[in-house]
């Protein structure tokens, strides 16, 4: 079948979104952006690609009647049973490229030790896996570096130590070898790890009554199914370095304005607030961009700023906008530079301001900005669509909303969950009409 | 057969007049750097409202701080002599105009072409249309204890030239400026050699205004802004005034004549640019440190600058103002007072809608820098207002004239990317 | 008799009040009455004030008003003043305001007014210039012209006569306003601990609001309530603030720099209120001797060109001597070109007599104190260490 791909490099995360003929999203992926953007692209475009053979394998299942009301449940354990294939394999890779890098000559003397040592974290980490990924666990991130890396640093000081080597070794060797996974593509046989997920998901949960030989052929059905790369259309910010040829990428602009007219077509105006950038879209009632600004040389706006906020708070990014719902009183925040902010935080929390107050304040102070662009780009007239990833946060889209009404009064203001997606779905419309409209 | 035998006829046709410029830009860097064998008297002075014919009346040779600026940024040296000024005290806010010079300066004086840059005779602060320039001589007159005049050039803040501004002007030529040289270079004032130079400057002037409007012509066998900077060289300094540009122009238009009969577009760094695909109307200076960069980001993308402003800082000539020698000093004051910075915003607004009208352009590029308040503040106002009234669509990017700390290539690509795709989006729409 | 504290609080009062309520109270008290707002710098208020109109000084928003339109109209680079007074403009907070002058202060505020007259086409904006050439017969005839085009604006806004005998009164009113600043400042510089610079500072800012009739009397009783009362005298050092002139800073920061040790014995905030050093003759033609005034007897200021090299910055070793100050702080407003520009060489003439300085820069929005109460702190220890 087509599948017409749309791949946004954030400067964060890479995420990919896959469609279908009739402009139905099929598949969705995302990824860390890493130093190396071939590799983003290939594993976002491979996350959603996978993502693709579930919503093919969800369409086969509608009438299997093994499955009856099991068949969420069922997707489910079977995307988690894959998930943890998945892992396995890298973490065997990551092992193979410890070891290959303990062949080093700085590492002569202990090699022996060495190898023993990551044998033994490996094998822990193998172990652990079953607990990470089982039935109803809960991973702080769908990223490879983020769950294997901190567990295999505390498992390999451990190690280490009662192995009587310095930790050192073992983080050396490790610094090195997960760059290097991390910016290999992706392994492929599909197949072989859903067939495998399928047989741990039949053996784990005897209770759904599933038989591994009543779902493979629908399965197997929709891993046959061949996935056609018909068009692919890049964009996001690292789209200077994009590894598509020229025609294959349009501006981040266009592709928000797209995307959000796709996912609200009321839409005429874009909030997109990410990582470095801030950006105000203006659209036409076919998405069509008609204006746009986007923040000034200076970050103050961005997600960073929070970013920057969380570190000085020494709090983690999630948990910032939580603690400002808890806030009862506005403190004003005035400094627009983020690294004044720093100072003023500090200089509030001094004078005995409360934790919360100040959070809402800089949420409210980074909406501020945002408000401006906008005005910058025309205002608001009609639907206004917030996207990125700081409208996932809940205290700077509570500012929002007030700051929208406002200055703008009563507007639909439209936040879907999935709107880190939008500049790759609207990637994913431009490669549709450069086939299918061409 | 005919085909490259024309070639190169036309590369040397192409050289005529950009190794005429530059030869003249570097002979007169030749005469700064020889003045003490030469004896000749330096006076320092500004591009806006510059008062060239005047002071060759006093056979003294012209130091223009800001185009050393500009060609020390061209040649990657304006870094280190901005940071120098600022280990000095000078502030991270200011024009980096002034800091390159002061940095300069204080690194021993060395122009850009290598040869030193003597120290001023007289400073001629012709205050037009930038507040920083009565600063920036009052720091270098602190330094040089050198005589300093200075010629209140009234703003057009009502967006007209009044007898009285005009009459300000001439009082001051004639009671402050004239008697100043006259001291400092021991040459009594000669009218009629004042009128002599004015009548060359107006002979120029048509050539120039000429050149700038060759860019209606479709494809537009110039790029008026990273082009037309080349092109303002002589006529915004040194050489107004004289018959070396005169010639110059002439040269420079017959080369651009030939170019439209052949249907040619803008010569690049690269070459010709091939494919017209955006005409582009652009407000404000250039960046200097990348401009090669900068202006790539436009021919690769087929994008050509047909009108600018920046082409205008030296006087707007397009708009009909001609030096005159039947009137030398009111046509002197009139011409500081044309100059694009001297006029109010509502009088900018209407220029950039004129050209965007004129020269059939698809809508307005804002590159707005961080040195220089004077075009800078009001620009989004200006953007927006012409958006409106062309219905063309404006984008806006940041840089610094000379500060390679603020010019991001991935971010400026990333913006004019983005609007060249737009502007190709709606053309599909509406057709 | 009002108390200090009354005073300040009503000058507070008005300072806080960013709809200019007092401005609009004494234009809807009779029909006919029209109000003309400037920007920091210098304008002729008597001209106004003969014109039967009250003169309203804008000084920005300070810290408690949000800025969202104003920011959409400026680059990052760009000082905050224009900003906020954008955003009062299009809160319609200015709309009761029937004119704008733009003194020739910096380009920002410059091309400011051709964005007044941009965004506002309804309303008078006009940009004000100064001579920059002082010869009577050259800047000052120049000058004389736009006194008089000013004048003529303005009786047609108010539908006012403006008589030779009208704007004779209307200078000596603001001679006495000039002259009772300066008997301010000459109190605060004589004893600072009974006139904490917040409170002289709240109380001129409250002179760019109110009528100048009203203003005159309030200094009066400001001065001779804060004399009688008996207030603690502190070991702070003696300084001049140089740089404050347009945007100003936040009244946090003026607080900020007293308690960290500083007794402020001059400064530049607002220089309109006293811009003449000496009265503006009342006996010939009012609007020459406006003229002649400005020529011979202008506060110095890095907006002025001055002519001569010899006595340039000497204006600020005299304020220093003068005033007994120890030490100059060169508090700019981020951004701003003449008070940036001008600082390396009023910090060279310092230099030379060895009078210390320090420098840093704020916004009218400022919040974060510390830095400013750590380094005027310092600063007034190692001048005590010097001394």
């Amino acid at each position: 079948m087509k599948c017409f791909i749309g791949i946004d490099l954030g400067s964060t995360t890479t995420k990919a979104v896959v469609m279908n003929e009739n402009q139905e999203i099929i598949g969705r992926g995302i990824t860390n952006s890493r130093s190396n953007y071939d590799t983003a692209s290939a594993v976002s475009k491979q996350e959603a690609m996978i993502d693709t053979r579930f919503t093919l394998l969800r369409n086969n299942l509608d009438d299997n009647e093994k499955l009856r009301d099991n068949q969420d449940v069922f997707l489910h354990d079977l995307e988690r049973n894959f998930r943890r294939e998945q892992f396995v394999e890298q973490l065997d890779d990551l092992q193979n490229t410890c070891l290959s890098n303990a062949e080093g000559e700085r590492f002569d003397d202990v090699r022996s030790v060495l190898t023993q040592v990551l044998s033994d974290v490996f094998d822990k980490l193998r172990h652990e896996s079953l607990a990470l990924y089982a039935k109803g666990a809960t991973r702080k991130s769908d990223f490879f570096r983020d769950i294997a890396g901190g567990r295999f640093l505390s498992l390999s000081e451990e190690i280490s130590k009662e192995a009587g080597i310095n930790y050192d070794f073992a983080l050396n060797v490790y610094d090195k070898s997960i760059i290097q996974v991390e910016n290999r593509p992706p392994a492929g046989n599909l197949e072989g790890k859903f067939l495998n997920g399928l047989k741990n998901l039949t053996r784990e949960s005897p209770e759904l009554g599933i038989r591994f030989e009543d779902v493979q052929d629908p399965v197997k059905k929709a891993l046959a199914v061949e996935l056609e790369e018909t068009f692919v259309v890049g964009t996001g910010y690292g789209r200077v370095r994009l590894p598509f040829p020229k025609e294959h990428i349009r501006s981040e602009i266009l592709c928000h304005g797209l995307g959000a007219h796709m996912m609200y077509a009321g839409t005429r105006t874009v909030l997109d607030i990410g990582g470095q950038d801030t950006k105000a879209i203006q659209v036409d009632p076919n998405g069509v961009v008609d204006n746009f600004q986007m923040n000034d040389r200076c970050a103050a706006g961005c997600g960073r700023y929070l970013g920057y906020i969380a570190d000085e708070m020494n709090m983690g990014l999630h948990e910032l906008g939580p603690i400002a719902m808890k806030s009862t009183k506005a403190v004003k925040i005035n400094s627009t530079c983020t690294v004044f902010a720093g100072a003023e935080l500090r200089d509030r929390l001094a004078l005995g301001e409360k934790r919360e107050d100040i959070l809402a304040g800089l949420h409210r102070s980074i909406i501020l900005r945002a408000m401006s662009i906008i005005a910058r780009s025309g205002g608001i007239s009609d639907q206004f669509t917030f996207t990125g990833g700081v409208a996932k946060n809940e205290a700077a889209v509570k500012a929002l909303r007030e700051l929208v009404k406002e200055n703008y009064g009563d507007v639909t203001i439209n936040i879907d969950p999935e709107s880190i997606y939008t500049g790759a779905l609207g990637g994913a419309e431009f490669a549709r009409r450069a086939v299918m409209e061409a | 057969m005919n085909a490259p035998q024309r070639k190169p006829s036309t590369d040397v046709q192409k050289d005529a007049s950009m190794a005429k410029q530059k030869a003249m830009i570097d002979g007169n860097f030749d005469r700064l750097g020889n003045v003490k064998n030469t004896g000749e008297k330096v006076s320092y002075t500004f591009v806006p409202g510059n008062l060239n014919e005047l002071i060759m009346c006093f056979d003294m040779v012209g130091n223009y701080p800001e185009i050393n600026a500009i060609q020390n940024g061209l040649r990657k040296k304006s870094g280190g002599m901005i940071m120098e000024a600022e280990k000095w005290g000078h502030s991270e806010d200011v024009c980096t105009y002034v800091k390159a010079d002061i940095g300069m300066m204080r690194k021993g004086n060395i122009g850009p072409t290598g040869q030193p840059i003597p120290e001023p005779d007289i400073l001629m602060l012709s205050y037009t249309g930038c507040y920083t320039f009565l600063k920036w001589f009052e720091l270098l007159r602190h330094d040089y204890k050198c005589e300093t005049a200075m010629l209140h050039v009234p703003y057009t803040g009502d967006g007209v030239i009044t007898k009285a501004m005009t009459d300000y002007v001439v009082k001051q030529l004639k009671e402050e400026v004239i008697p100043k040289y006259e001291k400092v270079s021991g040459v009594k004032f000669d009218i009629d050699r004042l009128r002599e130079n004015l009548a060359h400057s107006a002979k120029a002037e048509d050539d120039f205004v000429w050149v700038l409007e060759s860019a209606k012509n479709k494809p537009s066998p110039i790029d008026a802004y990273f082009g037309g900077i080349y092109y303002i060289g002589p006529i915004f300094t040194a050489f107004r005034g004289t018959d070396l540009a005169v010639d110059y122009y002439k040269t420079l238009r017959e080369e651009i004549e030939e170019r439209i009969r052949k249907g040619q577009g803008p010569i690049t760094p690269e070459g010709e640019m091939k494919n017209e695909k955006y005409r582009i109307v652009t407000e404000g200076p250039p960046n200097y440190t990348s401009m090669r960069e900068f202006w790539k980001m436009f021919y690769d993308e087929g994008a050509v600058v047909v009108a600018s402003t920046y082409t205008k800082v030296g006087g707007t000539y397009d708009f009909g103002f001609r030096h005159d020698p039947s009137r030398p000093l009111e046509s002197l004051a009139e011409y500081c007072m044309h100059c694009y910075t001297n006029r109010n915003l509502p009088e900018r607004t209407r220029m950039l809608e004129t050209y965007i009208n004129d020269y059939e352009a698809d809508g307005l590029l804002i590159n707005s820098i961080k040195s220089c308040n004077s075009f800078a503040a009001g620009e989004l106002m200006m953007m927006r207002e012409v958006e409106k009234r062309t219905g063309k669509p404006a984008a806006f990017v940041e840089t610094d004239l000379v500060d390679p700390r603020y010019f991001s290539a991935a971010n400026v690509k990333n913006r004019l990317e983005s609007y060249f795709q737009m502007i190709d989006q709606k053309r599909r729409a509406g057709a | 008799m009002a108390t200090r504290e009354e005073i300040t609080n009503r000058c507070q009062a008005l300072y806080d009040d960013l709809d200019f309520t007092a401005a609009r109270t004494w234009k809807e008290a009779k029909p006919g009455r029209h109000v003309i707002g400037y920007l920091p710098m210098y304008v002729p208020r008597e001209i106004i004030h003969a014109a039967g109109m009250m003169p309203l000084g804008i000084l920005g928003g300070g810290d408690q008003l949000e800025v969202i339109q104003g920011d959409a109209y400026y680059q990052s680079y760009i000082c905050r003043i224009p900003r906020s007074t954008i955003e009062l403009l299009l809160t319609n907070r200015l709309d009761f305001v029937d004119g704008m002058l733009f003194p020739s202060i910096c380009d920002v505020i410059r091309n400011l007014s051709g964005m007044w007259k941009l965004l506002r086409p309804d309303v008078y904006a006009h940009y004000f210039d100064v001579p920059q050439n002082y010869m009577k017969d050259v800047g000052g005839e120049f000058y004389i012209h736009e006194l008089n085009v000013l004048k003529e604006d303005l009786e047609k806004i108010s539908g006012n006569k403006v008589t030779n005998d009208a704007l004779k009164n209307s200078i000596e009113l603001y001679n006495e306003n000039r002259r009772l600043t300066r008997e301010l400042y000459k109190f605060r510089a004589d004893k600072p601990w009974l006139a904490p610079s917040s409170e002289v500072y709240l109380i001129n800012r409250a002179g760019m609001v109110i009528p100048v009739e009203d203003h005159n009397i309030l200094i009066k009783d400001y001065i001779e309530a804060a004399r009688q009362e008996d207030r603690p005298k502190r070991d702070n050092s003696r300084v001049v603030i140089s740089g404050s002139f347009c945007e100003q800073p936040p009244i946090n920061l003026i607080k900020s720099i007293e308690m960290s040790g500083c007794y402020v014995v001059d400064d530049d905030y607002m220089l309109v209120n006293r811009w003449f050093t000496k009265p503006v003759p009342t006996d010939g033609d009012p609007i020459q001797a406006l003229s002649y005034t400005f020529l011979e007897a202008s506060v110095k200021m890095p907006s002025c060109f001055e002519p001569n090299e010899d006595i340039k910055g000497q204006f600020l070793v005299d304020l220093v001597r003068e005033n007994n100050a120890e030490g100059v702080i060169f508090a700019a407003a981020s951004f701003c070109d003449p008070a940036l520009l001008e600082r390396p060489i009023l910090q060279d003439v310092l230099n030379q007599v060895d009078i210390p300085h320090v420098s840093f820069k704020y916004a009218e929005n400022t919040g974060q104190m510390q830095p400013i109460r750590e380094q005027a702190g310092t600063f007034a220890d190692s001048i005590k260490l010097w001394s």
